[in-house]
């Protein structure tokens, strides 16, 4: 009861703020922002996708500013977040613009334009580096000349460089081949203008627009666990990773005077604003469809995952659960939209455990009160 | 970088968004009006919900009052009212009588609000018939159809299985004889004070972005049955350590000397000013 006596609250939480400033200052390292957003670069992409806002810069401040916590940097991310107005809408993007820097796929051994294995973590050996300790800028000069001369050096030969990032190119979707030979149920396409679910209160039942954007905003552990489970037994589920894209979106903006060009897609030119980089992921599912008869035959449905950033496993699992939200399915909680959707958010989660921590004297005295009534006589 | 905050934190379109839902609210007694709640600078679940209603209600000459759990300077409180000084530079004040807006959590002052006042309830659990229904589909069908059978039986459950109603803070209640609503987990103790109370009531919940009021002089009933009465928590017998008052809601306290439990009033305005006036008494 000591944190909430009668008086002096507010000396005791300034002297707390300032041991939280201690804490971070004492080793007497100082950690320029230019070194999380060059060395920390997934932290970074983690926490813009979950913060829903896409700026290194910010976030990198953000991650200084909670100590690397990711939960505690989305926070103070969403929070600056809400402070800006809403001035545009980007144009829908379609993800075949995306400049690819790396695309692999699942279901295919050779694809139209090759798997692009880009920067991935997935091929090497998770033994610590302790190289890294005696790590320098001389070092790191080096080691960047010499890489950057390689390629040079492969380009001037006029080799297709496994490794060139000025290869990166549009190219196309992998589900694309399926879809032709008519294996990928095609949905009729969607162009309703979608729900801003920061701007208006979800409602129940959900359109897939609002299911996805509270999917790509999720806490990437929430997201994941939910993906898992789906795939371990608590869904109907048995994916196969169509394709998974990392690379730079383009983005574009209507005119605000000329919002129509008048080519019927209500959609003007737009003014190219710059790019971002994503996840994209497409996992297809067989799904068994009666053609009646007593006849069934096996056709593909897709899932379908992005996010800000480098983000692969979130991209995958959100991918699961959007198919999941998609076919309704009361036996399992991961195929249920509100069990799902109210708990994925980092910042709705974290802040409702945490505000445990705050004093619940009035209540639990109230219910104090309640259970010595159930109890009058036994007590002594 | 260097960045300024607009008054209030908010964007004046955010504002007007949420004062449009208040208003939505004030005109359904007791309905859960959904609104886009924003990221706080606070964590969700402390106080977000009510914090943005203050922050879209409050203007240069407001007089602004923060309690939680009955005390202006608990953390969470001390902490809400630096938000919005350093975003709006009002004046704060621990005097109910003062305030011109109040924002609480889980209490309702002891001193009578006038009808010239707001009081900002913060909420973390809107929904009475949660504990009924888990599915917020279902729920909102429920209050369309006033389909509360629900949150009588978990009433009814509790007498057959206690004795007594044993609900504790969050007592449901009926507003203007249509919604049942949550009340905040104020304790039994405050529900009465609802009842035809002169002031605006808000109560925001951030987390679960619902709005809903209770708007002056409207009549709020506590739940139960004719023959097992609305009961609040009973502090018979006892009184507070500090100013003597024998008709507040008092906290617990163990006497770490003589490990006899002491009472002392929850509400810390309400105590000090009595205190003032026994000495002035004493002069």
């Amino acid at each position: 009861m000591a944190y909430v006596a009668v008086r002096g609250g507010k000396a005791a939480i300034e002297a707390s703020l300032e041991r939280l400033t201690f804490e971070r200052l004492k080793s007497k390292t100082h950690l320029p922002v230019s070194a999380v957003e060059g060395g920390l670069r997934l932290l970074v992409d983690q926490v813009m996708s979950e913060g829903s806002l896409y700026s290194r810069e910010v976030a990198s401040i953000a991650i200084k500013q909670g100590e690397g916590n990711p939960e505690e940097a989305v926070f103070l991310l969403r929070a600056f977040r809400s402070t800006l107005p809403r001035k545009y809408y980007t144009q829908t993007s379609d993800s075949e613009t995306l400049r690819v820097e790396r695309r692999i796929s699942a279901c295919f051994k050779d694809i139209p334009g090759g798997q692009i294995l880009g920067t991935s973590p997935d091929y090497s050996h998770r033994l610590i580096d302790f190289d890294l300790c005696d790590e320098t800028e001389k070092g790191i000069r080096e080691w960047l000349g010499a890489y950057l001369k390689k390629l040079e050096g492969e380009r001037a030969d006029g080799n297709d460089s496994p490794s060139d990032p000025a290869e990166s190119l549009s190219l196309p979707k992998v589900i694309s081949y399926l879809r032709k030979e008519g294996l990928l149920r095609d949905r009729p396409i969607d162009d309703r203008e979608p729900e801003d679910i920061t701007q208006k209160s979800l409602t129940f039942p959900t359109t897939r627009a609002e299911r996805l954007q509270i999917l790509t905003r999720g806490q990437t552990g929430s997201v994941t666990a939910f993906g898992y489970a789906a795939l371990r037994g608590y869904g109907v589920m048995h994916p196969t990773v169509g394709e998974l894209r990392v690379g730079m979106l383009p983005l574009t903006v209507s005119d605000p005077y000329h919002p129509d060009d008048g080519d019927g897609d209500g959609d003007g030119d737009g003014y190219y604003i710059g790019e971002i980089k994503i996840t994209e992921v497409e996992t297809l599912i067989p799904v068994p469809v009666s053609r009646g008869q007593g006849k069934t035959e096996i056709e593909f449905e897709l899932g379908y995952g992005a996010c800000f950033g480098q983000n692969e496993t979130k991209a995958i699992a959100m991918s699961i659960v959007d198919h999941c939200l998609e076919t309704k399915n009361e036996k399992y909680p991961t195929h249920d939209e509100e069990f799902v959707l109210y708990h994925v958010d980092s910042v709705e989660a974290t802040g409702f455990i945490s505000h445990l921590k705050l004093p619940h004297y009035v209540t639990f005295q109230s219910k104090l009160d309640s259970v010595r009534k159930t109890r009058k006589g036994e007590l002594r | 970088m260097n960045r300024r905050t607009h008054f209030a934190f908010f964007d004046e379109g955010s504002k007007r968004e949420i004062r449009r839902s208040i208003l939505k609210a004030i005109c359904v007694p007791g309905y859960q009006v959904p609104f886009a709640s924003r990221e706080m600078p606070i964590a969700r679940g402390w106080g977000t919900g009510g914090l943005q209603l203050t922050l879209s209600l409050v203007g240069k000459t407001d007089v602004l009052k923060v309690i939680d759990q009955g005390c202006d300077e608990s953390v969470n409180a001390v902490n809400i009212k630096k938000l919005v000084v350093a975003t709006t530079g009002i004046p704060i004040t621990d005097k109910a009588e003062e305030a011109t807006l109040i924002q609480s959590r889980h209490r309702i002052p002891e001193k009578p609000l006038a009808n010239d006042q707001i009081l900002v309830l913060q909420v973390p659990m809107p929904e009475p018939l949660r504990m009924v229904e888990p599915s917020e589909r279902v729920t909102k069908r429920l209050h369309a159809e006033k389909e509360y059978s629900g949150a009588y039986l978990v009433l009814f459950e509790d007498i057959v299985r206690y004795g007594h109603m044993a609900t504790g803070a969050d007592h449901p209640v009926m507003v203007n004889d249509r919604y049942v609503m949550a009340p905040s987990p104020i304790p039994k103790f405050d529900n009465p004070k609802m009842n035809m109370s002169p002031a605006l009531i808000l109560l925001g919940a951030g987390r679960e972005k619902k709005i809903y009021a209770v708007p002056p002089y409207t009549k709020v009933v506590s739940l139960d049955f004719e023959d097992f009465p609305f009961e609040r928590e009973s502090f018979a017998g006892k009184k507070c350590r500090l100013c003597g008052a024998g008709d507040t809601y008092l906290d617990e306290l163990e006497n770490p000397v003589t490990g006899v439990a002491e009472y002392q009033c929850n509400d810390s305005d309400r105590c000090l000013t009595a205190l003032k006036a026994n000495a002035g008494e004493k002069k």
